[in-house]
């Protein structure tokens, strides 16, 4: 049996290109993936999403560039960091002045101390595909008490025909340093194309991360990511997920709160037509006392889209004094729309505050009502409650060019105003 | 301007008009009044085109265009407005902003140009003032956190900006307090011309000193049981409904 499933993620794999000299990093995963097999839907975190659909098709590595102009964030002044199908490609990137902030490529990273620093975050077969056969990424660090000048956009595009773009990022803040990063998911003219991505770090203490993460790929593009970090005490770290693109997503963000008075915060936005799969996994690992989290995910699903979120929290036995709060909303606007949510508690410590929330339903139908006799289309006054139930999660976007990108792209995409 | 002709409907296999007759002209006041349950918000319902209301017989006529046949929001761009009796809060969805795109579709529909923003604020200051509603009010999401009386006049501060040719007002005075009765009532005076007409629902004569109807009707079990002038309204606080059934 096991010579199968070898063979499988053996197979998925084999035509790739490597570096002659493979680093201690990509040994290991590559060891790790020898005994691995690709998850069925009988694995429980893969209950809902079946893997299959990608991981029996064929990929390849292919560089190229292209405009990516259309891409980037107006009146926003930042780093960009341009990733074309996993390569990086220097000349179309900017990287501006800012003093205590070293952006380099992934590959530079100590890893002996990355691996001790990651040792306890989860791995799965995708994000051990994408350490052993990664093609680019960067190593962002910022120094202590620093408040970084610009904003980082990274941004991935992928393009081409059956196409795996394996980029993986690691951040680094030191003591007391202060950053804001985009990371985008594009496309264009993508057939049968695959986003493996993995972004990582550590936060150090009193430091505080922002990542507003964009996902607008055609429905042609497969995505799974995977985002691991490591909070120091005092650390704050904020992530906000925006999903309208990609046919399959996988999003599966992993906080491992590593210090007492530590405030989390992950929230999700995915809206779902056609065919669409949008699959948002949380786990929060409160690990010491006297920290908050807070997770709000709202998904609007249409047509025969399905949604999937899981939220895991675990209060650890000596981490008392938490708040950890979570909600899940949900609107299905189509009959054949579906939605699987769970949100999963472990708490093992007594003096905690935990709260917990998962609403799947259609658009009020008074307040539809209300809408149309006031003479406003059917259409238009849908839009408009759409718009009013994930409004409460975009506000989280607190950077304005940001927000204005996606307004941007709510009203092309849906025709929805904010 | 409204010619409703033995109209039935029924909600959930109730039947719950059952023949209704009414005719409304343009310049008019008319007042129903009926007890509890007796099909006026469902009549209400049913001109605004509420789901789930089933028209089983008869027809309503509206300046020449069958009403029934229209959706919600074409018979309110033909110039309906229904002030709700329990009007929904709609977290997220800006009072102003709303009414600026139900105007603007509106306009639309008419084949208008949409209004520019200075005119359009300037439109909600005064129609605010009319009805004393507070600024802050009308840009807040609808009727969220209102109080029972804000939202009644939140409601007739939607009709001044929309001027409709007719507006039903579902017991807009139920949670008034009698300085609010008199400001609400004072707005709809005032939008009041010779071209419009308003059906007013109440249980209380007390609205009708403010708004004076040129006809009131009983409302009961599914029918106009009886027509009158204001004085009907007057009789009936005094004697209650039961005295119509026993003549009819
Ligand atoms: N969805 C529904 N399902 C079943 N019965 C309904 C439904 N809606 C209304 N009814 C019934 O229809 C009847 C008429 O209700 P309606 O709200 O029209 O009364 P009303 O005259 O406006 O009363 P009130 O003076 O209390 O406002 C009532 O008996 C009510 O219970
Ligand atoms: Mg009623």
């Amino acid at each position: 049996m096991e010579t199968i499933q070898e063979n499988k993620v053996i197979q998925f794999t084999e035509n790739w290109s490597q570096p002659d000299n493979l680093s201690s990093l990509r040994k290991e995963a590559r060891q790790a993936l020898n005994g691995m097999d690709f998850p069925t839907t009988r694995v429980e975190d893969w209950k809902y999403t079946r893997t299959a659909r990608i991981t029996n098709k064929t990929f390849s590595q292919q560089p190229t560039n292209l405009a990516v102009e259309a891409y980037k964030i107006e009146n926003l002044t930042c780093h960009e960091l341009v990733f074309v199908n996993g390569y990086y490609d220097a000349s179309a990137s900017t990287i501006l002045e800012d003093d205590g902030l070293s952006i380099e490529g992934v590959e530079t990273l100590d890893e002996t101390a990355y691996a001790e620093l990651l040792e306890d975050t989860e791995e799965n077969v995708f994000s051990l595909i994408n350490k052993a056969y990664s093609t680019g990424g960067v190593s962002i660090r910022l120094g202590k008490n620093k408040k970084a000048n610009y904003p980082i956009h990274i941004i991935h595009v992928i393009t081409g025909t059956s196409v795996i773009a394996n980029t993986r990022h690691f951040i680094e803040l030191e003591e007391g340093a202060e950053l804001y990063v985009i990371t985008s998911y594009n496309s264009t003219r993508a057939a049968d194309c695959f986003n493996n991505a993995v972004l990582e770090g550590l936060i150090g203490e009193n430091a505080g991360l922002t990542i507003d993460k964009l996902q607008t790929e055609e429905q042609t593009v497969f995505n799974i990511t995977k985002e691991n970090f490591v909070q120091d005490p005092s650390s704050r770290f904020l992530m906000n997920t925006i999903t309208t693109g990609g046919l399959l997503v996988r999003n599966g963000v992993n906080i491992l709160v590593e210090g007492t008075n530590c405030h989390t915060e992950i929230n999700g936005v995915y809206l779902g037509r056609d065919k669409q799969h949008l699959d948002n996994h949380t786990f929060i690992d409160h690990l010491f006392e006297h920290c908050t989290s807070s997770e709000t995910y709202k998904g609007v699903m249409d047509d025969s889209s399905t949604g999937v979120f899981n939220g895991k929290v675990i209060v650890r036995q000596d981490a008392q004094k938490i708040e950890a709060y979570q909600s899940n909303g949900n609107i299905l606007l189509s009959e054949k729309a579906t939605v699987n949510s769970k949100p999963e508690l472990e708490i093992y410590a007594d003096d905690v505050r935990c709260s917990h929330g998962s609403t799947t339903g259609q658009l009020d139908e008074d307040a539809l009502f209300y809408l149309q006799a006031r003479g406003i289309n059917k259409k238009s006054a849908q839009k408009l409650l759409v718009a009013a139930f994930v409004g409460e999660v975009l506000d989280k976007v607190t950077h304005d060019s940001t927000r204005a990108h996606i307004d941007k792209l709510f009203l092309r995409k849906f025709g929805w105003e904010f | 301007m409204l010619s409703i002709k033995n109209l039935h409907a029924k909600v959930e296999d109730h039947d719950i008009l059952k023949g209704l007759n009414l005719e409304v002209k343009a310049g008019e006041v008319h007042a129903i009044m009926g007890p509890n349950g007796a099909g006026k918000s469902t009549l209400a319902s049913v001109l605004a085109g509420k789901d789930g209301y089933e028209v089983t017989e008869g027809s309503v006529d509206f300046d020449g265009i069958d009403l029934l046949e229209l959706e919600t929001e074409d018979r309110a761009k033909e110039g309906l407005f229904l002030a709700f009796q329990y009007p929904v809060e709609i977290p997220g969805v800006s009072n102003v902003n709303f009414l600026r795109i139900a105007l603007n579709e509106i306009r639309e529909y008419r084949k208008e140009e949409p209004i520019s923003a200075k005119d359009f604020m300037a439109r909600v200051r005064e129609k605010s003032a009319l009805v004393e509603l507070d600024a802050k009010l009308a840009s807040r999401a609808v009727n969220e956190g209102f109080s029972g009386g804000e939202k009644k006049r939140n409601e007739i501060f939607q009709m001044a900006m929309l001027e409709p040719k007719l507006a039903i007002l579902d017991e807009t005075d139920s949670g008034l307090d009698i300085d609010a009765l008199r400001i609400v009532a004072n707005g709809v005076n005032k939008l009041k011309n010779a071209n419009n007409a308003v059906i007013v629902i109440t249980h209380y004569q007390r609205l009708l000193d403010y708004i004076v109807p040129d006809f009131v009707h009983v409302l009961a079990d599914g029918k106009i049981v009886k027509t009158g002038t204001k004085e009907l309204a007057l009789e009936l606080e005094e004697k209650g409904y039961d005295w119509i059934h026993e003549k009819v």
